[in-house]
């Protein structure tokens, strides 16, 4: 498809580089099965996870322990390249390196990074994140799960998570706990006795991805579990700015696949002898996809500008979070209709990413938090406290 | 081992490729260059080669100032340095004027090992290997698929419309490798990153020592007078069936050299 914005030609050599490579992997070895682990509700992370390490994919932005110390805008390429393919890998790889690594690698001592860093960089261990509760989503400052530390100086957690991507998988969980000084994060071997984790199954959407429950149950953790580095809200959060510019970016990809896919059909698909594309509906449709995925483009590469300029901002980040998901999602819809019946079949990527991108249009804050985000940009006044 | 892997940048074949219309030279701007695909298989083999040999692996390549791209790209798969031949005088350079332009290079740069891709897919004349090993005076050894290396001895497997021939050479050689050689590998991000800090060497042709009667469209012994759109493709053959529709498909497949 014709890039009628220049937008890769802004790119730098590096930059175009880093895609070629993940875009090579995600047709090579992603693609001609994507839709059979979407189908049968799975994801091979064992399998892929040594391979993206060996690229450089996993941590791909954090510096030293293996990683490859990219700058922003190779992230942001990578994250769409991953998400052309499916928006399921890029959660793989979103989750282990911005919010497993990314925490330990930021607010770790210097033997929790040694101890996973590395490991998790190569693809040989993977992470997880425990921040969401059952009862707390949008919400994570009441999360009901606690640490205690007891005279021994060990910590003990109690309390569960949810709809934790690679849960059930993981050799090591990020997980967020009230402590008596406030949310603190633990780095916890998830084989520690009391962790168990539990798959969540039934899904429709983000099928290609393992999401699972975690029960804490007077889990006992050494006093050095906690992360050193940083106390309350504000370090999970953290973490979730860099997963949220991932997203912003992994949209793109997803829809400019839909796109793709509905102008090669449009193109080919013959009603009343014609293409369906000679038609004048079709062309409105292809034409509105063409500039919502070339506007979140442009958006995504200003941000990720702005983040290498170390000046991004958490409510432009929202921004384009909102912004881009909402357009993408729009985009699978619209593709959708033109690929008709054979828009519902997984032998088109359009929806199985359209069911994707529900996931992604409420998981890393909601459209709605984020929305009231902008809002209070603008008023000052805060709607959700 | 001191290997030397050419590599060439071409329009992506993804893309409509033109010729410009003042020269007929190919037009660079029209489509996006990418690494001529069999060149990849040729630093894939020459990485292959270092890995089980040791040595150094310097990219070589002739081109305008955009062919960087293809440099950086084989530096990221993991070669160790780079040369690149730019001129303006090098521009319309035909093959037998490029073979001279890169076989004094080599000369200069030194090799043990040349490997490239058997062609490329803009010109496609595959004379490229041959020529150089004449220019240079050391064996051939062309159309590869499997490559050994043991003390000064090279043996290939080259591809043949029947199978392969074995054939044997000393080094130093040029060597021409086919797709079935290997499966190249992608640039991992470290390689990315490290590429930036790899040295790689610009010459101009006074550098290279290139003689100005030797090199570019008016040294070219080939010329492109014309060019026209591929005709449509003409209707395929139909084999009907009469209880010997085997028998005739392998002859069909046959005559065209399929089996």
């Amino acid at each position: 498809m014709d890039d009628l914005l220049r937008i890769e030609d802004e790119l730098s050599e590096e930059q175009r580089l880093v895609r070629d490579t993940t875009s090579a992997f995600v047709t090579d070895k992603v693609l001609p099965h994507v839709g059979d682990w979407f189908e049968e509700g799975t994801f091979p992370a064992r399998a892929l996870a040594p391979e993206l390490g060996g690229l450089g994919l996993l941590g791909m932005h954090l510096t030293e322990y293996g990683c490859a110390g990219l700058d922003a805008v190779s992230y942001g390429v990578a994250c769409r390249e991953l998400e052309a393919g499916d928006s399921g890998l890029r959660s793989f790889v979103s989750v282990q390196g911005s919010l497993a690594m990314f925490p330990i690698w930021k607010y770790g001592s210097q033997e929790q990074k040694e101890q996973w860093l590395p490991r998790m960089a190569s693809g040989e261990a993977i992470g997880c994140f425990g921040l969401t509760e059952p009862d707390h989503g949008s919400d994570p400052g009441g999360m009901r799960t606690t640490a205690k530390r007891d005279p021994s100086g060990d910590w003990v957690l109690n309390g569960s998570k949810m709809w934790i991507t690679n849960g059930s998988i993981a050799d090591v969980a990020v997980v967020w706990a009230q402590t008596d000084d406030g949310i603190r994060g633990f780095v916890v071997p998830t084989d520690t006795k009391g962790f168990s984790a539990q798959e969540i199954h039934r899904k429709l959407s983000l099928r290609a991805s393992v999401t699972a429950a975690l029960y804490f149950d007077d889990m006992r953790l050494p006093g050095d579990a906690v992360l050193p580095g940083v106390r309350g809200l504000k370090g999970p959060l953290s973490c979730l700015s860099e997963a949220r510019f991932g997203i912003l970016w992994g949209a793109v990809g997803a829809a400019r696949a839909c796109l793709e896919a509905a102008v090669e059909y449009a193109r080919t698909r013959v009603q009343f002898d014609r293409p369906i594309g000679s038609f004048q509906l079709t062309q409105q449709k292809l034409a509105w996809m063409y500039v919502a995925v070339g506007q979140a483009q442009l958006t995504a590469l200003h941000l990720g500008r702005l983040k290498d300029a170390g000046a991004i901002t958490p409510q432009q980040i929202s921004f384009g979070k909102l912004a881009n998901v909402r357009a993408a999602l729009d985009t699978a819809r619209q593709a959708r209709t033109i690929l008709g019946g054979n828009g519902i079949t997984l032998e088109y990527p359009v929806i199985r990413h359209m069911t994707n991108l529900e996931s992604v249009l409420t998981y890393e804050g909601t459209e709605e938090i984020h929305t009231l985000v902008l809002g209070e940009a603008l008023t000052g006044l805060p709607a959700y406290r | 081992m001191n290997i030397v892997v050419c590599v060439k940048q071409v329009p992506d074949t993804a893309t409509e490729r033109k010729l410009r219309s003042d020269d007929n030279t190919l037009d660079r701007d029209a489509a996006d260059g990418v690494v001529n695909e069999l060149d990849e298989y040729a630093v894939e083999e020459a990485l292959r080669l270092k890995e089980a040999h040791g040595g150094e692996v310097t990219v070589l390549t002739m081109g305008p100032d955009k062919a960087a791209d293809t440099i950086r790209k084989a530096l990221a798969m993991g070669a160790d340095k780079a040369v690149h031949l730019v001129d303006d005088a090098l521009h319309g350079s035909d093959a037998l004027s490029t073979s001279y332009a890169m076989a004094q290079t080599l000369k200069k740069i030194g090799f043990d090992l040349v490997i490239l891709g058997s062609e490329s897919t803009d010109a496609r004349t595959g004379v490229l290997a041959a020529m150089l090993a004449e220019r240079l005076g050391v064996a051939q050894l062309t159309l590869a698929n499997k490559v050994e290396v043991e003390g000064s001895a090279v043996t290939i497997q080259r591809v043949t419309d029947y199978g392969y021939d074995k054939v044997q050479g000393s080094l130093p050689a040029v060597i021409s490798v086919v797709e079935k050689i290997n499966e190249p590998r992608y640039p991992s991000f470290k390689g990315i990153m490290a590429a930036k800090k790899k040295p790689v060497q610009k010459l101009g042709a006074a550098e290279a020592e290139l003689a100005a009667d030797q090199i570019g469209l008016g040294a070219a012994w080939s010329e492109v007078t014309e060019a026209a759109a591929a005709p449509p493709r003409a209707a395929g053959t139909v084999v009907k069936d009469e209880g010997d529709g085997g028998v005739k498909t392998a002859d069909f497949l046959s005559s065209k050299k399929f089996i």
